[in-house]
């Protein structure tokens, strides 16, 4: 690293040598804590679900080799399949409908002279602020199967029979897809709001005086200055879908029925209610092959409109 | 003259769809709050009629008390009081020393290492649930808070974000000064890195808070014995209480979402452009 001519050089560059010395060492020092910790409750148990994957074991006995076995009966369980479907289709409930209205809020509280405008960002922005079993608990109720639920009392002035939420195939999913829609909204928006605060007016000004009626600015102005908003609140939505969780436990109550199982929660119940490490360390590499291959697909999309757009200009 | 006349019913209806949007949402928005506390003032006869109530009852104190005899709420709470504080401020301690390390001092590697800890963000936390739990356990902390501190200090996005503030924030100026008035690196962070940065601190803090506080499936699996429940899990056990009694089970969701309520009303300008910076940046 050091040449020979810099070693032979005056005692101000020796103390500076031994400054550098002591910055690497305290380099190494402040970021090591990191990687300590990393090591111990990151990589190592990484490495081994993907070595427990292979093997069969109860969490407490023998560990027994599988091959692949484990995979072979997660995919032969038509439940694994079924919580995929049910994960991709909560999400999409939850995520679309909602980064949509997001969107719509959004510019609606960008609006010039609006008034009352932090008391409606406050508000939206509310249910954020709330822990994801309060929200669950609250909407399972509101969800209830029984008529003195809200949703199905107000379905009952409609004179529709009450929805057994629980156990149908769709109920559990809008119910569930719900409590995300309501939960996220707010936060979208705000990410939105943030973008779309970020984009110079005089853009808009130019465009008015070209004459650009309001979805022509909507369009070539808005949408493009906000696509990595955009982009970054579909990655996080899709990470986020994946990963549901919380919200299918406790609509269930515990009892993780197959309308509503997501992939974690079939996790959760191979590894913790039914001991099978194995199986549940087999679907977690599954789903983490899955969340990469979202990644890449995402960082593929981003650079593409990255080039489009650097192609129009 | 004629473009003047007709945009103004014009803009007069789009202020009226603007407003009535808005206020619609705000309205779907706060329901479920007020709705939540509606149903944690009833008595379970009242909930169980239909149409369902919504006017406040007057079982206000019999319902929370029936929740301090069903889970142990304020200890519940405690719980994740602490949990949360020795996250947050041991988080904030390690991210932005790694933060100044990586920013501000030359070492081999350094760039590399960096990229590491940003590859670790992409790794979803179920990966290594299972043998992390086996590792709790091994270390004999099931049931024991440091199950959740200990794993919660690591944070990659902290590091990056506390990199990202310090790089800007502080000229090596600065930093080369009090080298010569004889300051060691860690005496550079601690007088000299650290009052600057307190913007940082507190936007990092609120999220790091927030995300322990809500965190629900590792002290699910890891806390089993009731009295280290944090208020997340012990909501969780009150609603699968058998005897469904849903003006308790609301009136312990409602007064553990007081707290939070308050303190995002009081700080909720910060609270808001906190998260925006937050997640924008990641």
């Amino acid at each position: 690293m050091v040449s020979n001519s810099e070693k032979y050089t005056e005692k101000k560059v020796k103390r500076s040598m031994s400054q550098e010395k002591r910055n690497s060492i305290a380099g190494y020092l402040f970021v090591s804590p990191f990687f300590i910790l990393f090591a111990i409750f990151g990589l190592f148990p990484m490495l081994f679900s993907f070595y427990l994957a292979f093997f069969k074991w109860n969490g407490l006995g023998e560990m027994t080799f599988n091959g692949i076995n484990n995979f072979t009966i997660i995919f032969n369980d038509p439940i694994f399949w079924k919580s995929i479907y049910n994960t991709v289709v909560i999400g999409l409930l939850g995520t679309v409908p909602q980064l949509i209205v997001a969107f719509l809020l959004a510019y609606a509280l960008n609006a010039q002279a609006l008034r009352f405008k932090n008391t409606f960002r406050v508000a939206i922005f509310m249910p954020y602020v709330t822990s994801i079993v309060a929200v669950a608990i609250l909407f399972s109720i509101i969800f209830n199967s029984q008529s003195f639920g809200l949703v199905n009392s107000i379905l009952g002035v409609f004179g529709v029979d009450p929805i057994v939420f629980t156990q149908s195939e769709w109920g559990a999913k809008i119910a569930i897809a719900t409590m995300i829609f309501w939960r996220w909204v707010g936060y979208n928006t705000i990410i939105y709001l943030a973008g779309m605060q970020s984009i110079s007016s005089d853009l808009y000004e130019a465009a008015k005086i070209d004459g650009a009626t309001l979805s022509q600015q909507l369009r070539y102005i808005t949408l493009p200055m906000l696509k990595p908003f955009i982009l970054f609140t579909v990655f996080m939505g899709t990470i986020g879908s994946l990963q549901i969780f919380t919200e299918p436990l406790i609509f269930f109550g515990g009892n993780l029925r197959e309308e509503g199982i997501t992939v974690v929660a079939y996790l959760y119940r191979d590894a913790f209610e039914n001991n099978f490490f194995g199986t549940a360390s087999a679907t977690a590499i599954v789903l983490f092959g899955i969340i990469m291959i979202f990644s890449v697909l995402n960082l593929l999309i981003t650079n593409r409109l990255g080039r489009g757009k650097a192609r129009k200009a | 003259m004629k473009a003047i006349t007709p945009t103004q019913p014009k803009q007069l209806s789009r202020k009226a769809i603007l407003y009535s949007l808005l206020t619609f949402a705000g309205l779907v928005s706060l329901f479920p709050f007020y709705w939540m506390f509606v149903m944690a003032t009833q008595p379970n006869h009242v909930i169980n009629q239909t149409p369902p109530a919504l006017l406040p009852g007057s079982e206000l104190v019999t319902n929370f008390t029936n929740v301090l005899g069903t889970i142990d709420f304020f200890g519940a709470m405690m719980n994740s009081l602490i949990v949360s504080v020795s996250v947050t401020v041991g988080s904030l301690f390690l991210c932005s020393l790694a933060g100044f390390a990586f920013a501000k001092l030359q070492f081999k590697g350094r760039d590399a290492l960096f990229v590491l800890i940003l590859i670790t963000m992409m790794i979803p936390p179920q990966l290594g649930l299972i043998p992390s739990y086996y590792i709790i356990s091994q270390l004999g902390w099931l049931s024991d808070l440091k199950a959740i501190i200990v794993p919660g200090l690591i944070n990659a996005f902290g590091i990056f974000w506390m990199r990202q503030y310090i790089k800007e924030a502080i000229p090596d100026e600065l930093i080369e000064a009090a080298r010569l008035d004889g300051c060691s690196n860690f005496r550079i962070y601690w007088n000299v890195v650290t009052p600057a940065i307190l913007p940082a601190f507190a936007t990092l803090g609120i999220i790091v808070f927030m995300n322990v506080w809500n965190d629900f499936l590792w002290p699910l699996v890891v806390l089993q014995d009731q009295s280290t429940h944090t208020l997340q899990v012990a909501l969780r056990a009150l609603s699968d209480s058998y005897n469904r009694d849903y003006g308790m089970i609301l009136s312990g969701t409602f007064w553990a979402t007081v707290p939070l309520i308050i303190v995002f009303l009081l700080f909720n300008k910060a609270f808001i452009s906190s998260l925006t910076q937050g997640a924008v940046k990641s």
